[in-house]
């Protein structure tokens, strides 16, 4: 088992003929994810790497029974293909786009409520069950199938946690990035609810960063109702409030979203929190190896 | 992206929230004619700056004459101010607003923000306005009012009414009357310009019973700036670190930190991590800098370029973890870079993931010195022993 994610899931790349969308198409299919289809307005009948295109979701859904999608299309027209894909029917969306306006994303969180749907992202890297399916953008070689959920704000942050994780001989069975934008798809709670059900998943690392208060909130969480061991890093300790550090959500606003105030709620739920990021490897296999 | 006050009052007018009769004036021959434009005295002069606390810091002056406000302007215009949120150096005031004074007879506080936790906007109510609303909220939560707002129906009467009702003592039916009808423009103009803060702190009910925005601060979506074009006309670079200005150029993600290492990073993330790491092992950054999953081989050029910019770095720290951004395309990069500008300090180099063997490979074969650390924690290290 895995979470939301394994060898089944038909993908739909939504923005398949773009630059971003095409390239990671390929990397996605040479890591043995079956990508049953693609859309772009306009370009549909044709193929790409041997994929049929579609003109709407709802033609890739009939016509070849997708029920995960991956969105690379551009910000101002992210939040309709998110929209789209959730009124076709599927039931995983990963929307990798960055620079879509939060505005967007109120009415997207508004539209999916009440429909059997799960977003992960926008903003992030996507999601992967290594050894069955990669959705997303992640450099599928540094996974190792193994008993480990990783949960992150963060892209390249989380390839970093990833690959210690493996080299240090854990393995992974579902890692999630959920996006570094102020308003996401899936929280970390979202998440965690679906690895405590998961036999497969043992522990779970959880990446966090400045901004908002999702950690807190998953401190909480995690301290009342989840039982497998956690261990969470937070980025950001020495970031100055008021300025937004490249992610859209990582800003330290009005006195709330500082990395301390994190640390403590998470160390206060009896969470062991990383603080250097060079040993969270080490750290893990101490915890959960 | 900020407004200045004056920009933000524009826009309240556009929207039908009363602001005070103002000026604005960039040079002080001009004080002489705004207060014979604007009634008074007293008039109050203000600096425009983005950064906040300049109250405090002598960017609010009040006058009760012609001399005054002149002495006031002068003392101003030109000069460098520091609050909490400017950093030691400050920033210069190149605008005043020159606006009347207001007999106040209550400040209230009223703000709306896009609720994260909720996923959706919500308006800020208090009766504690002009002070620290952080304050308020950490000290008697309960004087802050909160009304969320449906994104099918937008702001209806029944929102303003729940807020506007709990104020103790009620004003009078005129001042509710323009409360509600502050609060239903401010919704507004939140929706249709794409914001993400708008607060004004105070807004008052004057002795006559007019609610007037004595305050206005406006930020903007930096992602919907696209659809925003008449507020990114707005935009004013005067108060950017040049630095940073350069870096937003090119698209890189560029902060500029008072310490002295230099970092260049992919991804925000694990840029920010770099800094606490860097922090951890002793010493300070001197910059954020993401240059993006994504980056080409002139994005890190451009990147590397403002990092030697900046005087104060002793000592340089790239650390990439290759996803889409490969390892060689890095190290192209760089190398173009130290062609074209001296690297007269000390570059310590941590690489891993896509094509990292050839990006080693590049900075091998070329005349570039540094040194390399195997991993993140070996990399803090070396980089804290060339600056301590």
């Amino acid at each position: 088992m895995s979470i939301l994610l394994d060898k089944e899931s038909k993908v739909v790349v939504q923005g398949i003929t773009g630059r971003e969308g095409a390239f990671h198409t390929k990397q996605m299919i040479a890591y043995g994810t079956s990508v049953v289809a693609g859309v772009t307005p306009g370009k549909g009948g044709l193929d790409f790497e041997r994929v049929p295109v579609f003109n709407t979701v709802d033609m890739a859904v009939r016509e070849k029974g997708a029920d995960v999608s991956c969105i690379f299309v551009p910000p101002p027209f992210a939040a309709d293909a998110i929209m789209e894909a959730a009124s076709a029917g599927i039931r995983l969306i990963a929307c990798i786009t960055e620079g879509i306006p939060v505005l967007d994303m109120v009415k997207v969180m508004a539209f999916l409520k009440g429909l059997d749907v799960v977003l992960i992202g926008p903003n992030c890297p996507g999601i992967i069950s290594p050894g069955k399916a990669k959705v997303g953008i992640m450099p599928g070689s540094i996974h190792r199938e193994g008993s480990i959920g990783v949960l992150s704000r963060s892209g390249t942050l989380t390839y970093e946690v990833v690959d210690q994780l493996t080299k240090s001989g854990l393995g992974q069975s579902t890692c999630i990035g959920i996006g570094g934008d102020p308003i996401v798809g899936s929280s970390f709670i979202d998440l965690l609810m679906k690895f405590k059900d998961d036999p497969q998943t043992k522990g779970v690392v959880l990446i966090g960063e400045i901004g908002g208060t999702a950690e807190e909130e998953a401190a909480e969480y995690i301290k009342a109702d989840f039982p497998k061991p956690v261990i969470a890093f937070i980025a950001g300790q020495s970031a100055p409030p008021g300025r937004r550090m490249g992610h859209a959500g990582a800003i330290i606003s009005g006195g709330q979203g500082k990395a301390q105030d994190k640390i403590d709620a998470l160390k206060k739920a009896g969470i062991t929190v990383q603080l250097n990021l060079g040993t969270i490897g080490k750290t893990a296999v101490g915890v959960m190896g | 992206m900020k407004l200045h006050e004056y920009q933000a009052k524009d826009v309240f007018r556009k929207y039908g929230i009363p602001v005070p009769n103002g000026q604005i004036i960039a040079s002080s021959d001009q004080t002489s004619r705004a207060i014979q434009t604007i009634q008074g005295p007293p008039w109050v002069i203000k600096a425009q700056i983005h950064a906040g606390g300049r109250g405090k810091a002598g960017g609010v002056k009040l006058a009760h004459n012609p001399y005054e406000a002149v002495t006031a302007v002068e003392s101003m215009l030109g000069k460098k101010i520091v609050t909490r949120q400017t950093g030691a150096d400050g920033v210069t005031v190149n605008q005043v607003l020159l606006e009347e004074g207001l007999d106040i007879e209550r400040e209230l506080y009223l703000s709306m923000v896009v609720d994260r936790a909720g996923r959706i906007p919500s308006m800020i109510f208090s009766q504690a306005g002009g002070m620290d609303i952080e304050e308020v909220a950490a000290r008697t939560p309960q004087r802050i009012f909160k009304e969320r707002v449906d994104p099918a129906s937008g702001w209806m009467p029944y929102n303003g009414r729940n807020l506007v009702y709990r104020l103790d003592p009620l004003p009078s039916p005129n001042a509710l009357k323009g409360l509600l009808s502050v609060m239903d423009g401010l919704c507004r103009l939140f929706s249709a310009l794409d914001c993400s803060l708008v607060e004004i702190n105070p807004l008052i009910v004057t002795r006559d019973g007019r609610v007037v925005a004595l305050d206005a601060k406006m930020t903007i979506d930096d992602n919907a700036l696209f659809r925003q074009r008449e507020m990114l006309e707005l935009d004013d670079p005067r108060e950017k670190d040049p630095l940073e200005q350069m870096a937003e150029k090119y698209n890189l993600n560029y902060i500029r930190l008072g310490g002295n290492i230099g970092a260049m990073v992919n991804g925000a993330g694990l840029a920010m991590a770099t800094m606490d790491v860097i922090k951890m092992a002793g010493a300070e950054p001197a910059n954020f800098l993401d240059v993006g999953g994504g980056a080409n081989e002139e994005m890190i050029t451009k990147g590397f370029e403002i990092i030697l910019k900046d005087r104060r770095v002793k000592a340089i720290l790239i650390n990439i973890f290759g996803g889409i951004l490969r390892c060689d395309v890095l190290s192209r990069g760089v190398v173009a870079a130290a062609a074209k500008t001296s690297i007269r300090v000390p570059l310590i180099v941590r690489l891993e993931g896509t094509n990292v063997d050839e990006g080693r490979e590049i900075l091998r074969k070329s005349d570039l010195k540094f040194l390399v650390a195997k991993d993140l924690s070996e990399a803090a290290e070396l980089v804290a022993r060339q600056v301590s």
